[in-house]
Order: structure tokens, then C-alpha cells, then sequence
């Protein structure tokens, strides 16, 4: 029996943080009681409202999720890129504080630094042979520690106008930052997808040991997954530091490690390693941007707003585990035999 | 007689690492060699290291709890809250704490074992679910001026020769020697011991693995409670941000002491160790004075790495060997 188009978008795991998200507008919907938050203007050639608000300040989880969701599918994790964050907008912000520096060099210099970060990290998982919660964990506390020295502790105020089209600016009618990461999502698909790479990448996280008899370089694979986390991490830094036109070490990018590993999670990427799914993580990514919207619109205090998310990773987690999804099918099998 | 010293090599160079930082810091710094300094190391680090016996016997099981450091600040503003905004009694309410703290680790634990899912990230959503609780209370800071606290928060034991012993440096001492019992002394703690090694031959040789693990995760939650209980006392407030980041020095403490981090290999007397070595690193930069804060965070991850190299190096020579 051949599967139905319905059938196999069914068993895509973009479906369920995607019926979150329509879940989440329809408890605005309703609280609201108007179509406020669905409502897109268009202004000076702008798009503006609330789901543009959520692509706006989501991109930066989205684009860190895209680096972790290949971290995790090389059964690794990264906590680092919170830290990363910071030592990316640090960077940047301490070369653009001299007039003489160019936007373009400060960039170049932040994501070099975090994709040393990333490589360091990978070294120490591979070579090492450090676990990774543990080798990314070294690097979230040192990384925090140098962005603070970096910056003598102080937030940077940075006023560049080409810096700071990378957060507000419009490319269009889109805000930049959502059509650079959906360009980076386009990118890394075409090079993963129409390639060997992906493969590779799900080769090594599936079965180290087989991939490694069949000559694949594992130890190359994860070290360059590591690295592509860190770029990311530090690109989302400059997205951040750029949004808020400052640099802050000592809260910037911070629990952003819990979030990107969520979206992962979220969007159908185990967390044991192998098949992995980039889609699924950006939209994963959108879900949590628009459950903190939802929570600031209920009047839920931003001080609070860990608790939800927290019960909501346990929650998916509880749903994806083996135990639970067993459960689950021996109650429907029993619908059917009934 | 050699393997017996193999065997306490890595508790051998923690302590010699401590000699070696406390030595070098006295040779710096005028004043650090003194009964006052030392007895400073414990009192200093107390809310950390309760935290790290409970991190040690968790390590042991080759699990990691990320938790402790939001469950010391929801404890933390939970005691200041229940005693000075409703009048509860300290006694009744610092029970409800460890109650609560016990509880949110059983639940933890329950996930872990029955859901399969890993320590990490469990423990981080608790880790979230904690501070997320301690915001929720306040997120300002509360005094703490109950006659019974703001007395234990004073008091000292002084057996004489000039010592002066803070509640809060008894209460790490008491803990690390309960630990210390618990870990090397009771069937519970090889138990622990022997599912960090090998969780599968623990399970054929009929250990109570589930039970086991389950308790772990519940004990440490006490731990963290009893960590925030000891901060409120220490500080003399209550503050729902209080232990951001501790968990790391914890198991930085926990690694230092030459603990394996993947379970099944390990010394409470080491954890001791990386206690005096964390809190020597505090005190010196803190006689220092120029290097900010920001230098613990460097350091303590530097010394983590090495330890961990170091780690891997004779790790990797045992193997050999074998």
C-alpha cells in the first residue's frame, strides 16, 4: 500500500511544532478576541505586526538551531553558544568602537573567534575524547569569562550604520535577519542534501564505529559540525548585539543553549544522533519565539516565563520517549481490536 | 603497595595541587598564611561544596545534575519569603525547602529512570523550572531579620587556639563527612559506585539500579536545598538569583577532586580537595584585587580542563596497561 501525500506529511516532523505554533495563535486569538495578532500592514514598504515581530526576533534561535541540529545529529551536544553569543558581540563591538575598523572586518574577526571556539570544542570531543556536554560546557564558562574581559564588564553601545542593518534593517519587506537565515537554511540544505555531507553527518552520529570502518573521517565530521555551531552562535551574536545597537556580555545570548537544543528536539532531531531534520528545528525555533509572545501578551512576567518553557521541553520529551509513545500505541491498538 | 598508590593518584595530585596554589598564594600575598584565611576556604565555599557532595555521589552514578544552582536560588528566596513576609518559623519553613528540593530531584530522577531521557537535559528544564520558580516568588532580594537566623548567621564555634568556626563552615564539614560515610561506608554508595562503572552489570548482578538512581537525583535535590539554606545563612538574604552558574563549579569542584566524570571511579576526600582548591583560587583573586571576577570563571575552566586531561592521560595508560 502506497502512502498518501497526507500520510507522509503526517509522519514529517515539521507537523508537530507547526499545530503548536496554530495551537499557540489560536489561544491569542481568543484572549485577544480580535485578529490583532494575525494583522500584517505594510508600511514605508515594511511589513509589520506580530507573526513579522516573531520571524524578527526568532531568527537569532533559529539560526543557533540550525548550527546545534548538526551537533546533535553527530550525537553531540553544544552548551557553549550562549557564551559564544557574548564573545562574538564582544568582539565586534570592542573593533567597532575604533572608527578606523571596518563593519566588515569586526564581523570577519567575531566569527573567527567563535569558530575557533567551535573547532576547540570539536578537538576536545574528538581528540580528547572529552563528552561533550562536558568539553562545550568548559568552553560556556571560559567564553563568558573572556567576553566579560574582552569588554572590561561594561556593555558596548555600538553605532555604526552599517552594523546595525543587520538586526533593523529590511530586505524586501522582510527584516533582514529572517532572510539571511532562511538564506543560510536554503544554503546549508543544498550543501548537505545535494551532496555527501549529510549523509556523513548522519553516518557518524548513527553508528561512530561502523562509519568509521566504511573510511568515513568521523573525527572531521564532528570537529566541522562543532565549528558550523560556533559560526552560527556567533553570527546570532552580531544579530543580537546589532538588534539592541549594544553588547552585552554578561546577559547576552543567555539559556539561548536551552532553546536551540529545544527547537532541536522539538523539531524531530533525536538527541541520541543520526537522522536530523534543519526545517524541523527552525520551525521548532519559531514555536518557542511565538510562546514568549504568547506569554508577554497573556501578562505572564517575563521573570516567569521559564517555568512554561521548561514544562513544555519536559512534556515533548516525555511524548517523544519510547516508554510513553508505547503507551500511547498499546492504547490505540486496543481502540482497534475494541 | 605501587598499586594501591596508582589507585589514589589522582586523589594524590588534588592535594598536592592544593599545597602547591596555597603555598604560592602565601608566598603572593601578604597575610593569606593564617588560621582565619583557611578556616575562610570552607566558610566561602560552603554553598558550593554542599552542592558538590550531592554533584559527587551523582557523578559517581555517571549521571550530572544542572539544576543545583536555580534550586539554591528558589530555596534561597523561598526561606527569605515564607519567614520574613508571612511569618513562618524558619525550622518549618527551611523543612519545606529541603522537602521541595528533594522533590523536585525525585521527579528528575523519575524521568531520568523511567522515561529514559538524558540527565542534561532533564536536569536543565529543572534547572529552568527552579529559577523560573524563584523569580516567580520575587525577584527582588529579602533581608532576612528573624532573631533565630540572623543568630546562626553570627554564630561561631571556637575550639580554642584562635579558631573560629562559622555555622556555615560546620554545616559543609558535617555534610562532606555524611558524604564521606554515605559514599565509602554504606551499600548504598557501592551501589552507586558500581552503576557508574557498568549500569548493565550492575542490573545482572541484581542491584537495585532503578531505586538507586532514582534516590540519587532525590538526595541531591536535598543537597542543592541544603546549599541555598546554607547561602541565605552566609549572606544573611534571601535572592532568587543567587548560585547562577554554580552547577559548573560544582562539578568543577567534583572533577578537580579526581572524580571520573563518566561515573564509577571516585573520592569524596578528593571533592574535599577541590573544594580548598576553588575556594584558594577565590581568595586569591579576592587579595589580589586587581583581576575581576571574570578570571574565577577563566580559571576555574582552565583548571577543569587540565584536570580532565590529565584524566583522559592516565585513563589512557590504565587501558594500555590492561
Amino acid at each position: 500500500m502506497s502512502e498518501t501525500r497526507l500520510q507522509s506529511f503526517c509522519r514529517s516532523p515539521v507537523v508537530w511544532p507547526l499545530a503548536g505554533i496554530l495551537l499557540l495563535v489560536l489561544v491569542n486569538l481568543v484572549h485577544d478576541r480580535s485578529t490583532a495578532f494575525l494583522q500584517v500592514t505594510v508600511t514605508d514598504g515594511h511589513l509589520y505586526g506580530t507573526l513579522v515581530d516573531i520571524l524578527n526576533q526568532g531568527s537569532r534561535c533559529m539560526l543557533v538551531a540550525l548550527g546545534m541540529t548538526l551537533v546533535i545529529a553527530v550525537s553531540g551536544v553544544d552548551l557553549s553558544v550562549g557564551s559564544l553569543m557574548a564573545v562574538g558581540a564582544a568582539v565586534a563591538a570592542v573593533l567597532l568602537a575604533r572608527e578606523a575598523h571596518s563593519v566588515a572586518l569586526a564581523m570577519t574577526a567575531a566569527l573567527a573567534a567563535t569558530a575557533l571556539a567551535g573547532l576547540a570544542s570539536g578537538l576536545l570531543v574528538t581528540w580528547v575524547r572529552v563528552q561533550p556536554i562536558v568539553a562545550t560546557l568548559i568552553l560556556m564558562v571560559v567564553g563568558r569569562g573572556v567576553a566579560q574581559l574582552i569588554t572590561d564588564g561594561n556593555v558596548i553601545i555600538i553605532q555604526r550604520a552599517g552594523f546595525e542593518f543587520l538586526g533593523n534593517g529590511y530586505l524586501l519587506g522582510l527584516p533582514f535577519s529572517t532572510v539571511l537565515v532562511v538564506a543560510l537554511y536554503l544554503g546549508a540544505q543544498v550543501v548537505l542534501r545535494r551532496s555527501a555531507a549529510g549523509l556523513f553527518i548522519e553516518a557518524a552520529g548513527d553508528n561512530e564505529t561502523a562509519s568509521r570502518f566504511a573510511g568515513l573521517a568521523v573525527g572531521r565530521v564532528k570537529c566541522l559540525a562543532y565549528m558550523t555551531s560556533g559560526l552560527c552562535a556567533g553570527l546570532a551574536g552580531l544579530l543580537a548585539a546589532s538588534n539592541i545597537r549594544a553588547a552585552d556580555t554578561l546577559r547576552g545570548g543567555e539559556n539561548m543553549e536551552l532553546d536551540a537544543i529545544f527547537a532541536v528536539v522539538v523539531g524531530g532531531t533525536a538527541l541520541t544522533g543520526g537522522r536530523f531534520s534543519l526545517l524541523g528545528s527552525l520551525v521548532g525555533a519559531l514555536l518557542l519565539q511565538t510562546l514568549t509572545v504568547t506569554m508577554y501578551n497573556l501578562g505572564v512576567p517575563p521573570a516567569v516565563a521559564p517555568v512554561p518553557k521548561a514544562l513544555l521541553i519536559i512534556g515533548v520529551c516525555l511524548l517523544q520517549s519510547e516508554k510513553s509513545r508505547r503507551w500511547l500505541g498499546g492504547l490505540w491498538s486496543a481502540r482497534k481490536a475494541a | 603497595m605501587k598499586a594501591s598508590i596508582r589507585r589514589r593518584l589522582p586523589l594524590l595530585v588534588t592535594a598536592g595541587t592544593f599545597v602547591v596554589l596555597f603555598v604560592t598564594a602565601g608566598i603572593m600575598y601578604d597575610g593569606f598564611f593564617s588560621s582565619r584565611v583557611f578556616v575562610n576556604l570552607f566558610t566561602d565555599t560552603a554553598s558550593t561544596g554542599v552542592a558538590a557532595v550531592g554533584m559527587t555521589l551523582v557523578i559517581f552514578s555517571g549521571g550530572i545534575d544542572l539544576s543545583v544552582g536555580a534550586v539554591i536560588g528558589f530555596t534561597s528566596i523561598l526561606m527569605a519569603t515564607l519567614v520574613e513576609k508571612h511569618g513562618v518559623h524558619p525550622a518549618v519553613a527551611a523543612t519545606a525547602a529541603l522537602a521541595l528540593g528533594a522533590g523536585l530531584g525525585a521527579f528528575m530522577g523519575m524521568l531520568i529512570q523511567v522515561f529514559r531521557q538524558p540527565p542534561f537535559l532533564v536536569t536543565l528544564a529543572g534547572m529552568f523550572l527552579a529559577r523560573g520558580g524563584a523569580w516567580w516568588i520575587s525577584t527582588e532580594s529579602t533581608e532576612i531579620k528573624h532573631p533565630l537566623l540572623v543568630g546562626l548567621s553570627g554564630f561561631a564555634w571556637e575550639p580554642g587556639g584562635g579558631l573560629r568556626l562559622p555555622t556555615t563552615a560546620l554545616v559543609l564539614v558535617a555534610a562532606l563527612a555524611a558524604g564521606y560515610v554515605l559514599a565509602h561506608h554504606t551499600r548504598f554508595g557501592r551501589n552507586l559506585l558500581a552503576i557508574g562503572g557498568n549500569e548493565q552489570s550492575a542490573l545482572l548482578m541484581g542491584l537495585p539500579v532503578a531505586a538507586t538512581k532514582i534516590w540519587v537525583y532525590t538526595l541531591n535535590g536535598a543537597c542543592a536545598a541544603l546549599a541555598g539554606l546554607v547561602a541565605v545563612i552566609y549572606s544573611g538574604s534571601g535572592n532568587p538569583s543567587q548560585g547562577i552558574g554554580l552547577e559548573l563549579d560544582a562539578i568543577a569542584v567534583v572533577v578537580i577532586g579526581g572524580t571520573l566524570l563518566s561515573g564509577g571511579r571516585g573520592h569524596m576526600l578528593g571533592t574535599l580537595f577541590g573544594i580548598l582548591i576553588f575556594g584558594t583560587i577565590q581568595s586569591a583573586l579576592l587579595f589580589d584585587g586587581r583581576l575581576g571576577s571574570a578570571w574565577l570563571r577563566i580559571v576555574v575552566g582552565l583548571l577543569l580542563l587540565g584536570f580532565i586531561l590529565l584524566q583522559r592521560l592516565m585513563l589512557g595508560r590504565a587501558d594500555r596497561r590492561s
